[in-house]
């Protein structure tokens, strides 16, 4: 089960040196923000101070003087978009939302809302300029939760907006903020409650939260006088970011070129572009390259988020601790545009159980809040909070074991999700079988004020469109050109998928990632596929490769290419001729030119990840604040590729699944405004606020994929949450439904309690 | 737009003067006057300390350092931490210890790293949490940072008996 007990693969489960870790660090590495270009201009975006008003004049005159501004950009510089919709890889989106996100057109919905940018010759002076810019707004009552945005007297966002209904909207709907409506049913909830010895129904509350990302977003851009347009940016995903731009200012996809840097986190919010179309338009405007760095005020009040909610979540259970049924209401603050998670969120809510009857609404409600996007599992921790607390509760009414009640009731191959989807092979029991049996969950915990929790969490992971390029050089190497940007160390992971198929070393490879123009069709960066999609690619590539180093072989020898074989890093011919791949590698090109193997992958679909986590807390009863003392997490990797950074997928997520848990939330007054919009005010957890984070890959290897893979990096987010709350529960007996447990809220519900 | 200064400091060990405005922060100045990009901006207002560099062998937020005050001091940045073609002790143990993901906040843990470690030889897991606490690390979940460290520290008590 742990890795590197048995060694069935020669590279894969090794933990190579990361390829692009020398230039990382010692600061040579290139983000976004680090390329320098002759003549390069400085942008700046002018935000609303409000969060709903309407733009009744804009007047950049004074700025426009200013000595040093060379161009200026409002919505009016932007091809109009009447609401097409346009597929951008990972979902449809709106494109005259996605327009008037990027520049506000005659409203701003959120306070920090784009609405003019300037590009002048230092940063100083585009500041300057933007503030001569002047703004006539007329201010809007804003509203700013999600409950309050879907009464029929709320103030309307976008009046463009009907409510869709599963993907249709009903001719006669009026305008409104609800956006859309889901519904998933199996069998038949109410003969299922009828089943029921015990039912749990609880309300839940989670705040909105940040992806929060140490880098913020960057774009720079040239304009070409012959139209072509090129964009350095750190982003999820080139193409998609390309499509955006291109769609967004009116020209070709082709006349797009977007070249990734380094990207300093996304976690999904680095999917969505803010800055490269009005970097484009000021480098139109000017005949200059444009850098735009966004400010970390900015990153919070207009990027990010992932949804607040309010979830309603109704189980019921018989004696002997078998779920009969199941029904969720759920609604998400999409923000100031249509977009929440909902429906991932609808579908995760009872993902990790084999539940007969069940019935899940969920709606899609547009508030003053910034756009929401993807957040690592998107939708997935909201509902897994609710749904493991409840369980939780289930567990101590009937007084089992809460690991063997998710053993008893947990989804397995064949089992079909609420949605429809029969799972594949998955791990969800074997998490929480390690869980069970780790020395962390045996162990005895004492002391006051202390508790333990567990908490289960799925999410589906992507397959999508990846595609590689792979090079034989005559020294035995291999170039590796993948579409994929690197967000956490994949290159080295596809680079071991080639290794392990050509029989290679990992060092033996040289992956690269690269521009647009140089590699083909490649998704994002998210949905954990990577590591699967990317490197089902590479093998596929590597199986090119070995194809043709047979064929050269055989060339060499002169005897049919049917009596050669590959095997093992080595090509084998009859008689016992042998070379090593770098022997035959040497040689290539005294019978033929380059080797070259390419490889795609697109069709091929993932089976789904699971993870148990497992929490020790200590409440402090006087201040409520929480400390967690011990962390463990068990999660199936399907096959782990580099262990290290599959550990550390796991780690960075249970911490910003602690984040969530215990601090951070936008915070807003009464007008709409953030007032929390640094790292100081919106606090991440830093390292003196948590434990090492121990963990257990299990490894239930992935049909889908040839060596096994299964993503990793969205699913450990999801259960924190809802371990915490557990744990806080097991330590002073309060049940905490309302995201962050932040140190006011638990001293309340303790005082309370007393 | 006040009049620009020339300023003078020992920057990675090399005399560099440069001219900056009053209201230049020495990350702008590193970054966007020097070029020396190494050094990374989160927030720029001393609250994530991926702008970490050592002025005068003390780390400091340099985007809370005005460049004029760095007039006659020695800065310590990333890019002076490899020594020639060979990584520093703290490098290499980030290296092998998978301590960074994106490698975004990596100069500033780097720093901060170097002034724990010129300090205090033998911290405990307790002294590197609490002294790299003003530096966010948003991926790693800090585990590898604060093994990476403790290493490093290790490697160089091994360094100095040796
Ligand atoms: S950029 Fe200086 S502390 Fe964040
Ligand atoms: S490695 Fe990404 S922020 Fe630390």
């Amino acid at each position: 089960m742990a890795t590197g007990e048995k060694r069935k693969y020669k590279v894969i489960g090794t933990r190579p040196l990361r390829h692009d870790g020398v230039d990382k660090l010692t600061g040579r590495a290139q983000y976004g923000a680090d390329i320098r270009l002759t003549g390069m201009l400085h942008g700046v975006v002018l935000r609303s101070p409000h969060a709903h008003a309407k733009i009744k004049s804009i007047d950049t005159s004074a700025a426009a003087a200013l000595p040093g501004v060379r161009a200026i950009c409002t919505s009016a510089d932007f091809p109009d978009q009447v609401g097409r919709i346009v597929e951008l890889g990972e979902g449809a989106v709106n494109m005259r939302h996605l327009s008037a996100n990027v520049m506000a057109h005659d409203k701003a919905l959120y306070k920090g809302h784009a609405v003019a940018a300037v590009a002048a010759d230092s940063i100083h002076i585009a500041e300057e300029a933007a503030k001569l810019i002047k703004i006539d707004y007329e201010p809007l009552p804003p509203v700013m939760e999600v409950l309050g945005a879907m009464r029929d007297d709320a103030p309307l966002l976008n009046d463009d907006v009907r409510m869709t209904e599963m993907g249709t909207v009903k001719p006669e709907t009026k305008p409104s903020n609800v956006a859309a409506k889901f519904l998933f049913t199996k069998g038949d909830v109410t003969a299922g409650f009828a089943k029921a010895d015990i039912i749990i129904e609880r309300e839940f509350r989670t705040a909105t939260v940040h992806q929060g990302y140490i880098e913020p977003h960057n774009a720079t851009v040239l304009w070409n006088a012959d139209g072509k347009v090129t964009v350095w940016m750190s982003t999820q995903g080139t193409f998609t970011a390309r499509q955006q731009t291109a769609e967004l200012v009116g020209i070709a996809v082709s006349d797009v070129k977007v070249v990734p840097m380094e990207i300093g986190g996304g976690f999904g919010g680095k999917i969505s572009v803010y800055l490269p179309p009005v970097a484009a338009i000021l480098s139109r405007k000017s005949g200059k390259p444009v850098q735009i760095q966004m400010e970390r005020a900015a990153v919070f009040e207009a990027t990010g988020p992932t949804p607040g909610s309010f979830m309603r979540v109704k189980v019921g259970a018989t004696r002997d601790g078998k779920i009969v049924a199941g029904e969720a209401w759920i609604a998400f603050e999409a923000g100031a545009f249509p977009g929440s998670p909902i429906a991932p969120g609808c579908m995760c809510v009872f993902s990790c159980y084999d539940i007969p009857d069940a019935r899940v609404e969920g709606y899609d409600v547009c508030v003053n809040k910034p756009r929401s996007n993807a957040y690592r599992a998107p939708g997935s921790t909201q509902v897994a909070f609710a749904m493991e607390t409840v369980v939780d509760e289930i567990c101590e009414k009937l007084g089992v074991d809460a690991a063997e009640f998710r053993i008893k009731n947990g989804a397995k191959e064949g089992t079909r999700r609420v949605d429809g989807p029969v799972y594949h092979r998955i791990g969800m029991i074997e998490t929480v079988e390690a869980i069970r049996d780790s020395e962390h969950y045996q162990s005895k915990l004492t002391g006051p004020n202390r508790g333990r929790g567990i908490a289960t969490g799925f999410w589906f992971n992507a397959g999508l469109k990846s595609a590689v390029v792979a090079t034989v050089n005559l020294d035995g190497t291999v170039s590796l050109i993948e579409g994929s940007t690197d967000i956490g160390g994949s290159r080295t992971g596809i680079a071991m998928q080639l290794a392990e198929t050509l029989g290679i070393a990992a060092e033996a490879v040289k992956p690269q990632v690269a521009d647009t123009d140089s590699i083909g069709y490649t998704d994002v960066t998210g949905g954990s596929r990577v590591t699967f999609a990317t490197g089902i690619a590479a093998v596929e590539a590597a199986k090119e490769i070995q194809k043709q180093m047979v064929e050269r072989a055989a060339l060499l020898w002169e005897v049919d290419s049917a009596s050669v074989k590959y095997e093992d890093g080595k090509v084998i011919g009859p008689a016992e001729k042998s070379f090593s791949f770098a022997e035959l590698a040497a040689k290539i090109h005294e019978v033929g030119g380059a080797v070259i193997g390419h490889g795609t992958s697109s069709s091929a679909e993932q089976g789904g990840a699971f993870g148990t986590h497992c929490v020790d807390v200590e409440v402090d009863p006087d201040t409520g604040k929480v400390q967690i003392l011990r962390y463990t997490i068990a999660q199936d990797a399907g096959t782990a590729i580099h262990p290290s950074y599959v550990e550390g997928q796991m780690q960075g997520g249970v911490v910003q699944g602690i984040g969530w848990a215990l601090n951070e939330e936008y915070f807003y007054d009464d007008k709409g405004v953030m007032r929390n919009a640094t790292f100081l005010d919106y606090r991440i957890p830093t390292c003196y606020d948590v434990p090492m984070i121990e963990t257990i890959i299990v490894e239930v290897p992935d049909p889908a994929h040839p060596y096994g893979v299964r993503g990793v990096g969205e699913v450990p987010i999801c259960p924190p949450p809802a371990a915490i709350a557990n744990a806080i529960h097991a330590a002073v007996g309060v049940r905490m439904r309302d995201l962050p447990m932040s140190p006011p809220k638990v001293c309340a519900a303790v005082m309370q309690k007393k | 737009m006040s009049k620009k200064r020339v300023v003078s400091a020992t920057i990675n060990g090399n005399t560099t003067e440069f001219l900056c405005e009053p209201r230049q922060t020495l990350l702008e100045v590193l970054r966007n006057v020097l070029n020396m990009t190494g050094t990374k901006e989160g927030c720029t207002n001393g609250n994530c300390g991926s702008c970490t560099v050592l002025l005068n062998g003390r780390p400091v937020t340099s985007c809370l350092v005005l460049a004029v005050e760095a007039d006659g001091a020695s800065v310590r940045t990333i890019e002076g931490v490899a020594c020639g073609s060979h990584l520093d002790p703290v490098q290499q143990c980030f290296l092998e210890g998978a301590a960074l993901q994106c490698g975004i906040c990596t100069p500033g843990f780097i720093m901060q790293t170097e002034a724990l470690l010129e300090q205090n030889g033998h911290p405990t897991e307790a002294d590197v949490r609490f002294h790299l606490a003003g530096n966010l690390c948003r991926c790693t979940g800090y585990d590898k940072i604060v093994r990476s460290v403790l290493a490093a520290a290790e490697f160089k008590r091994g360094e100095a008996t040796t």
